[in-house]
């Protein structure tokens, strides 16, 4: 079941789309055009205690477009699930598959037989991916900033802040959602 | 006056022989011989001089290493001469050199001090004796019995106490003989003291503590050798224990702990303070009230109940309450969407509502990924407005409340936001009671 699609701007004018405890605790970073294909914009929310969250972007095209999605799968080849992931014991992220930047999370199978990849954009080890989407993908799309998180990373503590430097802030990514808009409204 | 008999005479010239000192061997004789014994009088200077406060002490003496093979030759000689008089004589049977001297000299460090000497006591003096003149008389069992004396990190030398005991109880009586007279030798000079160290065991502060301040943590917040938030509840609370008791440090444990915007209301929460190397110890209950006082006095952000001294045991109880206790809280809570009284009366019927929590991710930097099942036991609503609400709760211990107020990104299930089908956020959250039973209320 898709829901209604949003035109850019109203998208814009909503992110960030989250409650007020992402506000306080989170920053919002962007990657656009992640591995150069347009509109597959993702949003990484840094907690202060420098673990990220990786979520889609109200720009990215599963939002925008108003498809369907038929499934998403963790199998991202033949030798590796990030369901396989464990983390053990005491020690954090001891045992993680550990992400490089563009190392994909999952695969979001659209009915119209579009297939979209969702990336880390973010170095460090992989904490949990989020099983709830597995069973209701439509969350992915309802409550894409909070209950429909892709995956939890915890960067390297001497890395926390340099993670971040290939990223947008929220001024930034604003920027190039406009410059997209008006690039479009320009051509048509 | 002289009261050595004929039957002592031998014995007298046999010990006299070997350099053993007069007094000694009248003693040895039986003869009750009232001369002052050498004292170590700088022991006792240190004792007065260190500025504790004690009404017994124990005595802690260390003999050097090599002290042990003269007491082994000695005992050789003993056993031979025993054996010669047809009589056999255990190992146990002596006196150990150690016994004695405690035995002559705990009455005097006894009437030096003015206390008496517990093996009890929590005031510990401890003295070290070396003897550098005959520091290698033990080396030679080093050939005889190599893997008694291995080398470790911590020790200066392989002849420790322990290692030479070990090898006399191995080494054959021909074979050490052989390598050592007996009996020893005299040597020149009595042992001197190359260490005195006084300690007090730690001692036990507990009470109840409020917080009424949402900018306050419990443990000093430093990151990279800089403060982040002025002080904290635990030196609060400490610096003024760690003063009056002249300690040298503090361990500060409480029954739970919250966050640095909560506040904690109600009787407080029980907490305990261990006072490391205290020099004062004795305070009388109205003493205790008067630093209780003191530390309410001296700030407006926490305040203290039910201060008083426990055992070490007694801690137990709090750590107790940690696990199994409930705890109530009040948190005001925000929505997205616009509410009315009816949309929050349902929660009030929810009794024992079963949420599964994994480890939030404000903590899962330092805490390991796990889900916990906890029980809301109750809860009872108070309607602000359209956009706010207050929430009382009454939780199973180690319940994460903001958690189940906003759903973590929907990792604690069920949680407001999905009971209420609205996005939901805690601007306020108070601990109403910790429901531990101690330590014992005080009447003020």
């Amino acid at each position: 079941m898709a829901t209604e699609p949003k035109t850019p701007e109203a998208a814009l004018a909503e992110e960030p789309a989250v409650p007020s405890l992402v506000d306080h605790y989170f920053t919002c970073w962007y990657k656009a055009d992640v591995k150069g294909k347009r509109c597959e914009d993702h949003c990484i929310l840094q907690h202060c205690n420098r673990i990220c969250v990786i979520t889609l972007a109200g720009s990215h095209l599963v939002l925008q477009s108003g498809k369907a999605i038929k499934s998403i799968s963790y199998q991202i080849s033949t030798n590796c699930s990030r369901l396989q992931n464990k983390v053990s014991g005491n020690l954090s992220g001891y045992g993680a598959q550990f992400l490089r930047e563009l190392a994909p999370l999952c695969k979001i199978y659209c009915s119209d037989g579009e297939e979209y990849t969702m990336s880390s954009c973010v170095r460090g080890q992989l904490m949990e991916v989020n099983e709830s989407i597995l069973h209701k993908p439509s969350i992915l799309q309802e409550k894409p900033s909070t209950e429909g998180y892709s995956a939890v990373v915890l960067p390297k503590f001497e890395e926390s802040k340099s993670i971040t430097e290939g990223l947008l802030t929220q001024k930034q990514y604003d920027d190039v959602v406009v410059k997209r808009i008006n690039a479009t409204t320009a051509t048509s | 006056m002289f009261p050595l008999t004929v039957e002592n005479k031998h014995v007298a010239q046999l010990l006299l022989s070997t350099g053993t000192c007069p007094r000694c061997i009248f003693r040895f004789c039986g003869v009750d011989f009232h001369a002052p014994y050498k004292l170590p009088y700088e022991v006792c200077q240190k004792v007065e001089a260190s500025g504790f406060e004690f009404t017994n002490l124990v005595l802690s003496i260390s003999f050097p290493p090599q002290l042990s093979v003269r007491e082994h030759a000695a005992w050789l000689l003993v056993k031979q001469e025993m054996g010669k008089q047809s009589l056999s004589l255990g190992r146990n049977d002596t006196v150990q050199l150690k016994e004695a001297y405690k035995w002559i000299t705990h009455p005097l460090f006894s009437e030096e001090l003015g206390v008496p000497i517990d093996g009890k006591s929590l005031f510990e003096v401890s003295v070290v004796f070396a003897h550098p003149e005959t520091v290698e008389d033990c080396h030679f069992l080093r050939a005889i019995c190599p893997d008694c004396f291995k080398p470790a990190k911590n020790k200066q030398s392989v002849f420790t106490r322990m290692a030479v005991m070990k090898a006399l109880n191995k080494i054959k009586e021909e074979d050490f003989r052989k390598q050592f007279p007996c009996p020893p030798n005299s040597p020149k000079a009595v042992c001197s003291v190359v260490e005195i160290e006084c300690a007090h065991g730690a001692v036990f502060v507990a009470g109840r503590y409020n917080k009424y301040s949402r900018n306050l943590p419990q443990t000093p917040w430093i990151i990279d050798g800089e403060r982040k938030l002025d002080s904290s509840v635990e030196e609060l609370i400490s610096d003024h224990l760690l003063t009056v008791f002249k300690a040298d440090s503090f361990n500060f444990s409480s029954s739970g702990r919250e966050d640095v915007d909560v506040r904690t209301l109600g009787n407080g929460r029980p907490f305990a303070i261990e006072l490391v190397n205290p020099h004062r110890v004795h305070f009388t209950s109205q003493e205790i009230k008067e630093l209780q006082q003191k530390i309410n006095n001296s700030s407006n952000k926490i305040q203290v109940r039910d201060l008083q001294l426990v055992t070490r045991e007694a801690i137990g109880h709090m750590k107790e309450g940690e696990e199994e206790k409930t705890k109530t809280y009040s948190a005001l809570i925000w929505t997205n969407k616009a509410i009315q009284r009816k949309d929050i009366e349902f929660l009030d019927d929810i009794k024992d509502l079963k949420i599964d929590q994994k480890t939030p991710l404000r903590v899962l930097h330092r805490r390991p990924l796990a889900v916990r099942t906890r029980i809301i036991h109750s809860m009872e609503t108070h309607y602000v407005d359209e956009h706010h609400f207050r929430l009382s709760l009454k939780t199973q211990a180690g319940t994460y409340i903001k958690e189940f107020v906003h759903g973590d990104f929907g990792r604690t299930k069920p949680n407001i936001c999905s009971l209420m089908d609205v996005t939901a956020d805690i601007l306020e959250l108070d601990v109403e009671s910790v429901d531990v039973d101690w330590p014992p209320a005080l009447d003020d």
